[in-house]
């Protein structure tokens, strides 16, 4: 538990002082980062290897397309989708998040499954519930949806209800 | 990895008793209740010779799309569920099988998929918790604490000293009612009937109390943000102390029944190992990860309403098989029960909810004299309040591992988003690497001892 090992005293700090692009804010005591899509990987990597990190506790997504008011951060550009990374460091007794912007142009962020093998279901998961796909994902398919189902359902412009009820494979008038 | 076990165990123990190995934990339960069982026994082999229980029949309903085979032909790949009496719920499992041993399996799930975190954008933060109670079934006070966490977060409202109490006696009974139903479940799994009825006997038992307490006897949306739907009723005490008694009872007859007896011991000792390197890279939470010898609870690592005033020990085990999460959930519930006592014990009095009229309705005789409070009554239940944006993530244990709520507001009076991480859909992953060169009749207890409530992991 000697902080001296860790050449910065904070998790954050260090994203900061290594990722460019990365922002630290505080939100309701916890620590977030905001870092830049393609180093997500990067960035997970490193605080598994260099800030002992050991568990990828959550990842999940959000869909800003209908936010009445967002929060403007200096030096982030908001974009529709935000993929959630929550990680936890066991010997240290410290968590961190992570979020990175999504453009609707492209949704597609690298995997976490090298990092931690665990991040397999939830990446699924978005992939199947926001349609962001993660790039070298060994099994991307639809982990709750049918697999033959079309769209995704968490998006905002996914309406429920849109599939009407039918009873076609019924005899009889309908 | 460096995760040097004096380190954690030095962390996470506040006091001098702390948390340690089950017979220094079996010392102080015994000492604490006579009726406890017997702990130090545990821990002794038996000179008796192990019986081979022979294998159950197992209902293979085979359907949906089939993997293309591997290997020369030998092996064969069938289906496990989704309707199957020992996947608790509507979990399939595809293994490939080579004779009687599984080759590889994978968890296939989405059956119970009713899109709970779309309805949970759809509701309001008052009528939130009704929709999270009914992820995780079994312990629905769980779910209804961590999303009224995730709202207070967002909120900044801290709720009162009774109200902080009286959540954590509800968790506690809520832990010990789903691991009541793990030990019922488990014990049929395994081919031991009458455990389940004795596990549903005591379980119902708990319910019973809940129900005096909140209501209902599940889902029962008594935890809501702000505090809590109603005061604790006259002659609680009563009722939580006797069951108290009565679950002690019942675990010392589980422990009489199951735990040293040898087709028990057979069928679950050195079944489904699983490494605490594995749980960390699978992200497994709960008593599983407990298991194998890392004592991580959040209710003592990173302690939460008011755990760190209250005196328990985290049970934790070395071997990682079936049989050490059997014990784990064992004694947690006599875990559980000290903590519950000392909350009958140390209850405060005060309010049961926050006094903010904009967030908790008002009393029901105040609507009668004062139009304000009509009016506030009237706009809470249909729009709701209104929560400043931001985003949040709230975590607590639940039975089954560490539960998560992510929260993220846009200053309406819906969340945008409402994520539930469900410990169950994690532990799930584990079932894999657990199942990988066993027999397929050790896969019913493996899928048992992850003890999966379908409902939190498919949402």
């Amino acid at each position: 538990m000697t902080e001296a090992a860790f050449a910065y005293t904070t998790p954050t700090d260090a994203l900061v002082a290594k990722f460019a692009g990365s922002v630290a804010i505080e939100s309701h005591g916890q620590s977030v980062v905001h870092v830049e899509k393609s180093s997500l990987a990067d960035v997970v990597e490193y605080l598994r290897v260099s800030e002992e990190f050991t568990m990828c506790l959550d990842v999940t997504a959000v869909d800003h397309l209908q936010d009445v008011e967002r929060a403007q951060i200096p030096g982030i550009k908001r974009e529709r989708f935000e993929v959630v990374v929550n990680l936890i460091s066991h010997p240290r007794n410290i968590r961190i998040r992570l979020i990175t912007q999504v453009p609707e142009s492209d949704p597609s962020v690298p995997t976490l499954t090298s990092s931690f093998s665990g991040t397999s279901f939830p990446e699924r998961e978005v992939y199947d519930m926001f349609g962001i796909t993660f790039d070298g994902h060994p099994d991307l398919t639809r982990i709750l949806m049918p697999d033959e189902w079309v769209g995704h359902p968490l998006r905002k412009d996914d309406a429920p209800a849109r599939v009407p009820v039918t009873f076609k494979g019924d005899p009889g008038p309908r | 990895m460096s995760l040097t076990e004096e380190e954690l165990t030095m962390q996470i123990t506040g006091d001098s008793s702390g948390t340690d190995s089950l017979d220094d934990v079996a010392e102080d339960v015994v000492e604490q209740s006579v009726i406890a069982p017997d702990l130090k026994r545990l821990s002794r082999q038996t000179g008796e010779g192990s019986q081979e229980l022979r294998p159950l029949q197992e209902i293979v309903i085979a359907g949906g799309p089939w993997p293309e085979l591997e290997g020369d032909g030998q092996t064969m790949i069938i289906n496990m569920g989704p309707q199957h009496p020992s996947t608790h719920g509507v979990l399939r499992m595809m293994m490939e099988l080579d004779g009687e041993t599984v080759v590889r399996a994978k968890p296939v799930i989405g059956y119970l998929h009713t899109g709970m975190e779309k309805t949970g954008e759809e509701l309001t933060y008052v009528q939130g918790a009704t929709n999270v109670t009914r992820m995780d079934y079994v312990s629905p006070l769980s779910n209804e604490l961590v999303f009224a966490t995730a709202v207070e977060q967002l909120l900044d409202v801290e709720v009162p000293e009774r109200a902080i109490w009286m959540r954590m006696m509800l968790v506690e009974l809520n832990r010990i009612s789903s691991h009541l139903l793990f030990q019922a479940t488990n014990g049929m799994d395994m081919g031991a009937v009458n455990m389940m009825l004795y596990g549903w006997r005591e379980r119902e038992e708990v319910l019973r109390v809940l129900e005096i307490i909140t209501g209902l006897r599940m889902n029962h949306n008594f935890i809501r943000p702000g505090g809590l739907a109603a005061d604790l009723p006259d002659g609680w005490q009563e009722a939580v102390l006797g069951v108290c008694e009565q679950v002690e009872a019942g675990i010392a007859d589980y422990d009489k029944l199951l735990t040293e007896n040898p087709i028990w011991q057979s069928r679950t000792v050195g079944v489904g190992v699983i490494t605490t390197e594995q749980c960390m890279a699978l992200s497994i939470t709960g008593p599983i990860l407990r298991s194998t010898g890392f004592p991580w609870d959040l209710r003592k690592t990173q302690p939460y309403l008011a755990y760190d005033q209250v005196d328990f020990d985290v049970i934790y085990t070395d071997n990682g098989d079936c049989y050490d999460r059997y014990r784990i959930r064992l004694f947690e519930v006599l875990e559980s029960v000290k903590i519950v006592r000392q909350c009958v014990a140390k209850m405060p009095g005060g309010d049961y909810r926050v006094q903010d009229k904009k967030i908790t309705p008002p009393p029901r005789a105040r609507i009668d004299e004062s139009m304000e409070a009509l009016i506030h009554h009237f706009k809470l239940f249909t729009e709701g309040f209104r929560v400043p944006p931001g985003e949040t993530y709230a975590r607590i244990e639940s039975p089954r591992g560490e539960i998560g709520c992510y929260l993220v507001s846009d200053g309406t009076g819906k969340p945008v988003r409402m994520h539930v991480r469900g410990p169950s859909f994690y532990n799930l992953q584990a079932i894999s690497p657990m199942m990988e060169g066993r027999m397929v009749a050790d896969a019913v207890a493996i899928i048992s001892t992850c003890d999966p409530i379908m409902g939190e992991v498919d949402r």
